[in-house]
């Protein structure tokens, strides 16, 4: 339960991040608050030959509304959003995922860029990010870029991001008051990572999306429709018939529990 | 190798250390600070648990090098600290404790229940120890000695 050896740099900006990452030699893993790489290289699952440290970084904590943009730096952690302080019904929708994350002693540390560049299947934000929409910002050898959440995590701990490329912020729309929005996680125990997650939005547009799946979370685009088209329950049996229709490589017990959290996830929305 | 500064318990202490070692095996194996217990070592279990910048956090998942410039606060250094004077008491009093194992941890994650809700109820109590276990106690004594210290804290 120790981690191998491995190199730690402290990093004081985002150019240092950027050069030591295009003068990588061997396997290099940024470290945010370390909540999922730590972990995993306690259990040597991961062994990073060097860790490039964000910790003195400057400029990734900001959270700010512009008009209806919403801007998250990447280091900001699961219990400043726990607490309040994203705006807004975003805020809200974002309160209730944070909560649920692990446990506060983990919140205190792990942050929301983190989650979603190490992007892990089950964890909470690349679902539920993906159900709100928006893009990931970052920067690279080629300078600064967006890139839209739709897509982004392309597999199990697979994201867009260059191997030579760190995630610094997300650029979020800010929901409206009247926007509907739902989040249910199957789990056995308050904090653990998902077995199934079910996150919609209906807003200016309807997003539904299946998560903590064997790959990357996906959004079912006939739910989407139903919602879209004044839907305001979806049974469970109906939402295995829509989920079965995906590749999903779901067996009957993972196809069940992902459509009761969707079905419940529609629930909370129209509760 | 990397060199660190951390306040631990008041003390300021400067050491140079390998990037591997976790924060609670610095403040177990260098410092002899064995108040802080480790179970399970990726951060599941919340045996480890320490405040860090008067936060609590896992030091079994937090490297030492890390954890440089932060004030640490180990069960070891709450003497003259009220919450966690009233939480010993109540643990006592209550039976909140079998082995005692969990016990260093299952404190520090009580006295931020304490101080951060006051308003807490049983079952956002219970929710709140989601993240640390206990084997022994089932856990009834450790709830009636944490809503014992929030009800004394309201009056």
């Amino acid at each position: 339960m120790k981690p191998a050896i491995f190199e730690h740099e402290r990093m004081s900006s985002i150019d240092d991040v950027v050069q030591a990452l295009a003068n990588a030699d061997g396997e290099v893993r940024v470290l945010g608050g370390g909540q999922s790489i730590g972990p995993m290289m306690n259990l040597r699952l991961a062994q990073p030959d060097k860790v490039l440290d964000l910790s003195r970084v400057e400029g990734l904590d900001g959270i700010s509304e512009a008009g209806d943009r919403l801007s998250i730096g990447a280091r900001v952690t699961h219990a400043r959003i726990e607490d309040g302080e994203v705006p807004g019904t975003t805020g809200a929708y974002m309160q209730f995922v944070a909560s649920g994350i692990s446990y506060r002693s983990v919140r205190n540390r792990g942050t929301i860029g983190g989650s979603v560049a190490h992007a892990d299947p089950a964890a909470d934000w690349p679902t539920a990010l993906l159900a709100l929409g928006g893009e990931v910002k970052v920067v690279g050898s080629g300078g600064e870029k967006s890139i839209p959440l739709d897509g982004f995590q392309v597999g199990p701990f697979t994201t867009g991001l260059g191997w030579d490329e760190v995630l610094i912020g997300f650029d979020l729309p800010a929901l409206g008051p009247n926007t509907k929005w739902g989040y249910y996680k199957v789990n056995r125990k308050p904090g653990e990572f998902a077995d199934a997650i079910g996150a919609v939005i209906i807003g200016n547009e309807a997003r539904a999306v299946c998560g903590a799946t064997e790959s990357a979370p996906f959004r079912v685009f006939d739910i989407e429709e139903k919602l879209s088209g004044g839907a305001t329950e979806l049974s469970v049996a109906d939402a295995r018939e829509i989920l079965s229709g995906h590749d999903a490589g779901f067996d009957d017990y993972e196809l069940q529990i992902h459509a009761v959290a969707l079905s419940r996830a529609i629930g909370r929305a129209f509760a | 190798m990397s060199d660190l500064t951390i306040n631990i318990n008041g003390e300021h202490v400067t050491a140079n250390v390998e990037p591997r070692l976790s924060l609670a095996d610095f403040i177990r194996d260098h410092q002899r600070l064995t108040g802080t217990h480790l179970g399970c070592e990726h951060g599941v279990c919340g045996a480890c648990t320490v405040l860090m910048n008067g936060e609590p956090v896992r030091s079994c998942i937090t490297f030492a090098v890390v954890a440089d410039g932060t004030e640490i606060t180990t069960i070891e250094g709450f003497d003259d600290d009220e919450p966690m004077a009233q939480l010993r008491q109540a643990f006592h009093e209550n039976h909140a404790l079998q082995c005692g194992y969990c016990t260093p941890g299952m404190l520090v994650a009580a006295r931020d229940i304490v101080t951060r809700l006051p308003d807490a109820d049983e079952d956002r109590v219970r929710l709140e120890l989601a993240g640390n276990l206990c084997r022994c106690t089932g856990y009834v004594g450790i709830v009636k000695a944490i809503l014992s210290v929030l009800e004394q804290r309201c009056s």
